[in-house]
């Protein structure tokens, strides 16, 4: 048996390769004893190292370590945050059952807003975005004006994870600020690509989490305003806050936090790295197939690392196979629910057709990506399309028949 | 060859694969996704239509060590097997989904975009054997294991899709290909074997057709047409039929009863004896043959539905129809079905039951 070829992975945004100085951070801090809640030396050693990567995470997003919530990732934190704010908020007042957030957002906000409105009395609106997948400021501004005294919370993510569109996070906060109500965004995809700055932001929470920067998995964090009240979603010992229970996992912590330092420090050489690779990803794809669409907003309004493309008459799933079965590793960008591939609501909520919205393709660049990976795609994709085209072809005639 | 082994989360397709790796070929598995609104876990012994069946069945491959992917085919399913299902029986018809589910999607949808993607075959674990013929046509014969033969499910496929497909469990039984899963680290070795109808969840066809069709209640009525009582439901009959009829009279020969058939507008169900129910010559339509169209009339034998018998027969393609004249009579034969035809071991090829004529007419 030959050795496979290395691989070319494009799927940094669904997780990234982990940082050496990171692993090393972690095995160190994984051999020392100590629970962080504890009194003694033990526990105050790893307190310690907890509250100098809290410190850490909150220096490179600007923010205060006393505002720094960590958590099992972004889930979590989405949760927390969505069903956090609504409970506070609606029991500080019954008339805040609205909930405004958008159609793009991260099955992690859909999924619990959706549990909100069937389960808790909650009323979700999701706001359409442009054909770009940007939020249609106007259309949140009259959603809140409507009436402003019954929206418990607004919720719009930092940049599309399957496209990549960065969403006006400043214009929602004036939108909210004059009437007081809270703002939530997930910002797992900008960390790292883009710069954040949680005080200036003006944002009430925002989501990150450790192994889409670089990091282990199973950790993140909610940065949350000093003054704002949350419900708890697990209770126990209290020990983040008292809005976050749970034994404090210091090794994880500790590889978040070097992540966060090592993502975001190197942001400003790196992100215009990507968008270069990017761009001859996107530009050499589109030589090859010139009826391919890239899907997001261009240029300087989308992450670096994304390029997300339609293949007209294409199933993506094929193509997925075709090039990783050539080492090639992408994502059709598509939430996989209940084990069958379904069409992606972003695409849809862009107005993409459903057959072009199956046959898309999410390419994700990061830390470890070359110029010699994107040749690769390049090289490949031709003939990938004209295979998945022929597959394609025979579906139709099937549905046809 | 490069080929694509169709994995349902069962012992039989990991086998299947497994073996076909083992042979040198270049395998990916697929599981398909066949039901649009899957449900989490097995209940019963249904097996390709759960969340935790597509695990089984990505475990498999991941122990085997090929790569897997999920394709989704729950609308095609949909529209060439589960309403073709609905619509047989709203007249009156019994349908195999099974027979259909390999002529529409496994040897035509998976296999046609197998071969777009540079396959050169589809691996399942059907029990049923290929080999080349004298004349270098591929031919289907039974598989050794007689209890587990699933020629007939396949005995809609044509030449070209025969050419595509390989069946690696044809000559081993059941017991051999269990022990092997086990030899082989598959954990599904004891997994149950599955029945029955894999989109109806709880086995219940009728009901299930009730829930869609309607109830179409009606009058049970002997021969000479005298009612025997009534009946919720023509779903719940086919024809051959004795158990569930709930008639409260019994017949005055004391023999038990047999529907002997359904209309489904009136929803008339006609029973009589064991002796009406023999059949000794029937039509089908929308013939498929293995190979070549047989030019004149054929000594066969014939099975007329899934673990039946074979009956002696004479078959003669008339047009695009086939007339069969059973030499041993059948009993039950229920227009839907598929009535297939073998020359020894080998499949010939198959129609789809249309009428059937009795010796003693209804």
């Amino acid at each position: 048996m030959s050795a496979p070829p290395p691989v070319a992975y494009f799927d940094h945004a669904a997780t990234t390769l982990i940082y050496p100085e990171v692993v090393d951070a972690m095995v160190a801090q994984l051999s020392r004893l100590g629970n962080a809640s504890s009194l003694h030396g033990s526990g105050r050693a790893a307190r310690r190292v907890t509250e100098e990567s809290r410190e850490t995470v909150a220096a490179v997003l600007n923010a205060r370590p006393s505002e720094v919530v960590f958590t099992s990732g972004g889930t979590e934190s989405d949760n927390l945050a969505v069903k956090g704010f609504y409970w506070a908020r609606r029991s500080a007042d019954p008339r805040r059952t609205r909930i405004l957030s958008t159609a793009i957002e991260h099955h992690a906000v859909l999924d619990p807003l959706d549990w909100l409105a069937s389960d808790s009395g909650a009323e979700v609106e999701l706001l359409p975005v442009d054909s770009n997948g940007r939020l249609d400021i106007d259309a949140l501004r009259t959603a809140v004006d409507r009436d402003p005294d019954s929206v418990a919370l607004i919720t719009v993510m930092w940049a599309n994870n399957e496209v990549g569109t960065l969403q006006p996070v400043d214009e929602v906060v004036s939108v909210a600020a004059r009437h007081g109500i809270p703002v939530h965004t997930d910002a797992v995809q900008a960390m790292g690509q883009v710069p954040l700055d949680f005080a200036a932001s003006g944002v009430d929470a925002l989501t990150v989490t450790g192994h889409k920067i670089g990091g282990p998995f199973g950790v993140g964090a909610l940065l949350l305003r000093r003054e704002v009240e949350l419900v708890a979603l697990l209770h126990g010992g209290g020990q983040e806050r008292d809005v976050r229970s749970g034994t404090i996992d210091a090794p994880a912590i500790v590889g978040f936090a070097c992540a966060a330092e090592v993502a975001v420090k190197g942001q400003p050489q790196r992100a215009p790295a990507l968008a270069a690779l990017r761009d001859e990803l996107v530009d050499g794809i589109l030589d090859v197939i010139p009826d391919a669409q890239l899907n997001g907003a261009p240029g300087a309004g989308r992450l670096p690392g994304n390029a997300h493309l339609s293949f007209p008459g294409c199933e993506g799933d094929s193509l997925l196979m075709l090039l990783d079965a050539q080492g090639i590793e992408c994502s059709t960008g598509s939430a996989c629910s209940a084990g069958v591939p379904q069409a992606s609501h972003v695409l849809l909520a862009m107005g993409k057709g459903e057959s072009l919205a199956r046959g898309s393709l999410r390419f994700s660049l990061g830390h470890t990506t070359t110029r010699a990976d994107v040749v690769r795609v390049v090289a490949a994709i031709g003939p990938a399309v004209q295979r998945a085209r022929a597959a394609g072809a025979t579906s139709a005639q099937g549905n046809r028949a | 060859m490069k080929v694509l082994a169709a994995m349902s989360g069962g012992v039989d397709s990991a086998v299947a694969a497994a073996r076909a790796h083992q042979a040198g070929h270049d395998v990916t598995g697929i599981h398909l996704a066949l039901s649009r609104n899957p449900k989490s876990y097995r209940s019963g012994a249904r097996g390709c239509c759960t969340i935790e069946d597509s695990n089984d069945a990505r475990r498999a491959a991941d122990m085997i060590g090929i790569p897997f992917y999920v394709w989704d085919l729950s609308e095609r399913f949909h529209q060439d097997v589960v309403e073709d299902f609905m619509s047989e029986y709203s007249e009156g018809r019994t349908p195999n989904p099974c027979v259909r589910c390999n002529e529409k999607i496994k040897f035509a949808a998976v296999l046609d975009r197998a071969v777009a993607l540079g396959f050169d075959a589809v691996v399942t674990g059907h029990y049923a054997q290929l080999e080349t013929g004298t004349d270098g046509m591929v031919e289907m014969h039974r598989a050794v294991d007689h209890g587990k033969d699933q020629s007939y499910v396949l005995g809609v496929l044509t030449q070209d899709q025969l050419a595509r497909s390989m069946f690696p469990l044809g000559d081993s039984t059941k017991d051999v290909v269990r022990a092997e899963a086990a030899g082989r680290g598959l954990f599904v070795a004891q997994k149950p074997d599955s029945h029955d109808i894999c989109f109806i969840a709880d086995g219940d066809t009728a009901g299930w057709l009730r829930d869609r069709l309607g109830a179409g209640s009606g009058a049970i009525v002997d021969t000479s047409g005298e009612v025997l009582g009534r009946h919720e439901g023509t779903f719940g009959f086919t024809i051959g039929q004795r158990r569930g009829l709930r008639i409260g009279k019994p017949a005055s020969d004391g023999k038990p009863r047999y529907v002997l058939d359904i209309e489904p507008v009136s929803g008339r169900v006609t029973v009589g004896s064991r002796e009406d129910l023999a059949v000794d010559e029937l039509v089908g339509i929308r013939p498929r043959w293995c190979g070549t169209t047989p030019a004149t009339e054929l000594d066969c034998t014939v099975q007329l539905r899934a673990h039946g018998d074979g009956h002696r027969a004479v078959a003669r393609v008339i047009g695009d129809e086939v007339r069969i004249e059973l030499i041993d009579p059948a009993s039950g034969v229920a227009p839907g079905q598929a009535a297939v035809i073998y020359a020894g071991t080998r499949v010939v090829g198959s129609a789809t039951i249309a009428t059937t004529r009795r010796r003693t007419p209804v």
